[in-house]
């Protein structure tokens, strides 16, 4: 039997506005527990919430980068629930009118472009956080009040490949629009998804099951995978209906299995209505105006426009755009576009990821790998050479990239004069070589490029050296 | 007791005279239960140096306890100002005594409070109405020059009726609400209780205007009320007659002699009838308890107040909100029900189109009107513990809510006595944002029935 797959996704995207999105404390992560309150943000008895106008305009740039319909006019309402870490007993959320509807975006899985529809996007003020301590709890409030945009999808994606494809697209749009900054460790792009599985053909969605709160993307396609091939197991065992109910489950990274949250659910009745210490909020005419800068999808075409790059090359350099405008600083260094990419994809973030370091503070900055490259571009390093300089300058940041040559003594030897003298000497030494080569056994080549690579303690240019020793030896 | 304009020209030396004369005065009459100090034996909570006004226990003053007189607030001392408190001492008067109120504002006797009842000046055996029973009845007792009330169905008017006093509540929004905790947010309406209609200008202009920490606050230019010569301008008046004709006799008949002295003046009278009163009734309980049930939610025993630690957290919120009162739990719960999902919209929904419906009626009299005029309460002050129905508790708001509902300003002024000696009020109500009118219509027959 054939099975679909249908995954629908909510994420909880922070937006990045300096205060929170009713009071005017910080938004600093990170601070001792509590600091960052007011009688707002804590829910004191007569305290009322101001709305954030830069929320407001994050929220707008993000509708019409998805090209969404913004709502001009949009309610904020009250979710009721109790919780320790809610302060009022209720969140301020969007219910009937969310301030974007309608939205897309577009996805790539194995080479296909696929239209993806985003529901709805809405403001909500972020809870506190439960500290569970032995024996007892604390509430930190320092992230009650933090705007939220949460991010609803169709039930448009059919495999966990779209859906991490998706939440890439998704975490590169907010990261490009600068409304947020999406880091999941520190819970600032949050996923839930919904997932069901149906027999290919049946028109009637299967049961959906929600797993909750996943904080990478590896987990997200862990958990998706572990949730699906649960439910066609249940479909082929004949256990379907008792297997998989529509319940909420976790995913425990360590082993890789979701299990469930609670036993039967109470289906929760947060008696939505509409706050009425907030006006509707109406969205200010300046913000649709205001500029959109490059999208991801835009700025992967014109990579591979301008600068003749493979689609996937482009697509792993757009992902992010502090990577992005690093390429793009590389490359207006004067470096050939496609050695920029090599370097930079292959041998400078390959360095960084084995240290866990962000683009953002490569201790090699564009302009250092930029010089690198074009050392290995007028012959002064080999390629092998310029590996031990980046291996250098990891080390020791503040070394200029000649400096480093210098140390290592990489500088290479250029001089066909030079060379043509190492070369003769090697063929001189190795005379019944020469024979049984000159004879037809030319495999012979590579190993009168070592010697002469070996007399040079590997200084000499090798093209060069392939060069001479080819017009000595053939010729 | 002196007036509130007379206290503004006191030398301080006076001024601090006069309040240790209300404070050694609140302890004589002690029996009356007017501040919150006066059950708990303590001299009245003073902030700042001026004139002193008493404040209602539900608005946020700097350093002192605020509880709504109910115990889960017990211990819970404000950080901060409320606006309204701000401008008070921004402008020479001083925060002086806590008044009693029926816990979180819900009531209109002044018996649900956790420190006891309040009496009526008039007559020990009798409420002062409520929920602002306290500040009316210490004004009416001359145990304060005024005081700040909040109104959230007649939660100021009511009890100045009962009490004697003008009680006045400003347009929604006119007033910020920030520091006010909230009973019903789209209702609440923090205002003056004073000895005459002079002061309650005083007081009013001096509160009111925009404030940007509370959202629901009117972005409009505030312009102090100033008060004519009484008599100079003429009104054109519309006199609720179902209202006048459901109000006990002596009410019912003092209001007419009034009108009938209205007409005299030249004033222009005409007769109109309001919807039933029921409907404002059931509308308001609708939607004043779903407010509430939310709005009452931060009560949770977490972060302040009186917690009672239970055996895990659900057994801990439990106990710690069962210290609510019955009236507050009963509205609670009538307010979590009317939002439940399947009744939401035979209640909430409906009881918002009623509200709808409620202000296009206001708005057509107000077409031809400069002012509406009614009873404020269906009866005299009635005997404490003698309303043990809650909804015939309710009954005492209806020819009040009508004003919240569509958020136009009303003032109460008093207008005669029974022949029991007992207050009767007037009901004035005027158009949003005409403070201005309201204020003289109301002035124009406080000199008429001197």
């Amino acid at each position: 039997m054939e099975y679909e797959v249908v995954i629908g996704l909510e994420v909880h995207v922070q937006l990045n506005t300096k205060t929170k999105i009713f009071c005017s404390c910080p938004t600093s992560f990170g601070e001792r527990e509590n600091l960052n309150t007011c009688p707002v943000c804590l829910g004191l008895p007569g305290a009322l919430p101001v709305m954030n106008r830069e929320a407001v305009k994050k929220a707008v740039l993000f509708g019409r980068a998805i090209n969404a319909k913004i709502n001009k006019r949009s309610i904020f309402a009250r979710k009721n629930y109790f919780y320790p870490d809610l302060p009022k007993g209720y969140q301020i959320s969007q219910f009937e009118i969310p301030i974007v509807e309608n939205g897309e975006l577009f996805i790539e899985v194995d080479g296909e472009e696929k239209r993806i529809g985003i529901t709805r996007a809405h403001l909500e003020e972020d809870a506190g956080k439960n500290i569970h301590r032995e024996g007892y709890s604390v509430v930190d409030l320092n992230r009650a009040g933090t705007p939220l945009l949460e991010i609803v999808s169709e039930p448009d994606l059919r495999s966990s490949d779209e859906a991490i494809a998706y939440l890439k697209k998704l975490h590169a749009i907010v990261r490009y629009l600068d409304i947020s900054d999406a880091n999941m460790q520190e819970g600032s792009f949050r996923v839930d998804a919904n997932v069901s599985v149906r027999p290919k053909g049946q028109k009637e969605f299967g049961t959906r099951v929600e797993i909750k709160n996943i904080n990478s993307f590896k987990f997200i396609k862990q958990a998706l995978e572990y949730e699906i091939e649960r439910h066609i197991d249940a479909y082929e065992d004949g256990t379907y209906q008792e297997e998989v109910v529509q319940e909420t489950r976790l995913f425990n990274s360590r082993t890789g299995e979701t299990r469930s949250m609670r036993g039967k659910e109470e289906s929760a009745d947060y008696r939505y209505f509409p706050d009425p210490d907030l006006l509707p909020l109406e969205v200010p005419e300046e913000f649709f105006s205001l500029p959109i800068p490059e999208l991801p999808d835009e700025k992967r075409r014109r990579f591979m426009e301008e600068y003749k790059l493979k689609p996937y090359d482009a697509g792993v350099l757009t992902a992010e755009p502090e990577l992005a405008q690093f390429y793009e600083e590389v490359v207006g260094a004067g470096v050939d576009p496609q050695m920029a990419n090599s370097y930079l994809s292959v041998e400078l973030l390959g360095r960084l990821n084995k240290k866990n370091i962000p683009i953002t503070e490569s201790p090699i900055s564009a302009q250092k790998l930029a010089q690198v490259i074009k050392r290995v571009a007028d012959k002064t390093i080999s390629g092998a050479g310029a590996k031990k300089v980046l291996d250098k300058l990891m080390e020791e940041p503040q070394l200029e990239v000649d400096e480093a040559i210098e140390k290592l003594g990489l500088k290479q030897i250029s001089d066909p004069a030079v060379i043509e003298e190492m070369v003769e000497e090697v063929l001189e030494k190795n005379g019944d070589k020469v024979e049984q080569y000159r004879n037809g056994k030319t495999k012979l080549f590579g190993y009168f490029v070592g010697q002469v690579m070996k007399a040079s303690r590997g200084k000499a240019n090798p093209q060069l050296v392939n060069q001479i020793l080819k017009t000595k030896l053939d010729g | 007791m002196v007036t509130l304009k007379e206290a503004l020209q006191m030398a301080p030396q006076e001024v601090e005279e006069l309040k240790k004369d209300l404070n050694r005065k609140a302890k004589e009459m002690k029996e009356l239960g007017g501040y919150v100090e006066q059950f708990l034996g303590k001299d009245l909570t003073s902030k700042g140096e001026g004139v002193p006004i008493a404040i209602k226990d539900n608005i946020n003053v700097e350093g002192w306890d605020i509880t709504c007189c109910s115990k889960i607030l017990q211990g819970y001392k404000a950080p901060y100002n409320a606006t309204a408190v701000e401008k008070l001492l921004a402008n020479g008067l001083s925060p002086f005594g806590r008044t009693n109120m029926d816990e979180f504002a819900m009531g209109s006797s002044t018996e649900t409070s956790c420190y006891g009842v309040t009496r009526n000046p008039f007559d020990p055996e009798r409420v002062p109405g409520g929920s602002s029973g306290g500040s009316s009845a210490v004004v009416g007792a001359g145990l304060a020059i005024a005081g700040l009330g909040s109104d959230t169905g007649g939660s100021i008017r009511q009890p100045s009726a009962f009490c004697g006093v003008v009680g006045m509540k400003p347009t929604y929004g006119r007033v910020s609400r920030y520091g006010l905790v909230a009973f019903s947010s789209s209702l609440d309406q923090i205002g003056p209780i004073t000895q005459n209609v002079e002061d309650s200008v005083i007081l009013y202009n001096i509160i009111a205007g925009h404030d940007p920490k509370d959202s629901t606050s009117a972005p409009v230019e505030f312009k102090p009320v100033q008060l004519e010569e009484p008599g100079k301008r003429k009104f054109k008046i519309a006199v609720v007659e179902n209202y006048i004709d459901e109000a006990s006799p002596e009410i019912r008949n003092r209001l007419w002699e009034v009108v009938e002295a209205l007409e005299k003046e030249g004033h222009q009278i005409t007769g109109v009838k309001l919807m039933n009163s029921k409907i404002d009734v059931a509308t308001y309980y609708i939607l004043a308890t779903a407010e509430a049930s939310s709005n009452l939610a931060r009560f949770d025993g977490m972060r302040y107040g009186h917690r009672i630690e239970g055996k895990g957290l659900k057994e801990t919120y439990k106990l710690t909100r069962s210290q609510f009162g019955e009236e507050v739990k009963r509205r609670i719960l009538l307010g979590t029900f009317v939002l439940s999902s399947g009744y939401y919209d035979a209640y909430y929904l409906k009881g918002q189109k009623v509200r709808h419906l409620i202000k296009e009626e206001y708005r057509k009299i107000f077409q031809n009107a400069d002012l509406i005029l009614g009873p404020v309460t269906p009866t005299p002050p009635f005997k404490i513990g003698s309303k043990k129905d809650p909804l015939e508790m309710y009954l005492n708001d209806i020819f009040t809510i009508g004003a919240n509902l569509t958020g136009v300003p009303a003032i109460s002024i008093p207008v005669g006595k029974t022949s029991d000696n007992l207050p009767i009020g007037l009901h004035l109500i005027a158009n949003h944002f005409q403070e201005e009118t309201l204020f003289n219509g109301a002035y124009t027959i406080e000199q008429l029935v001197k």
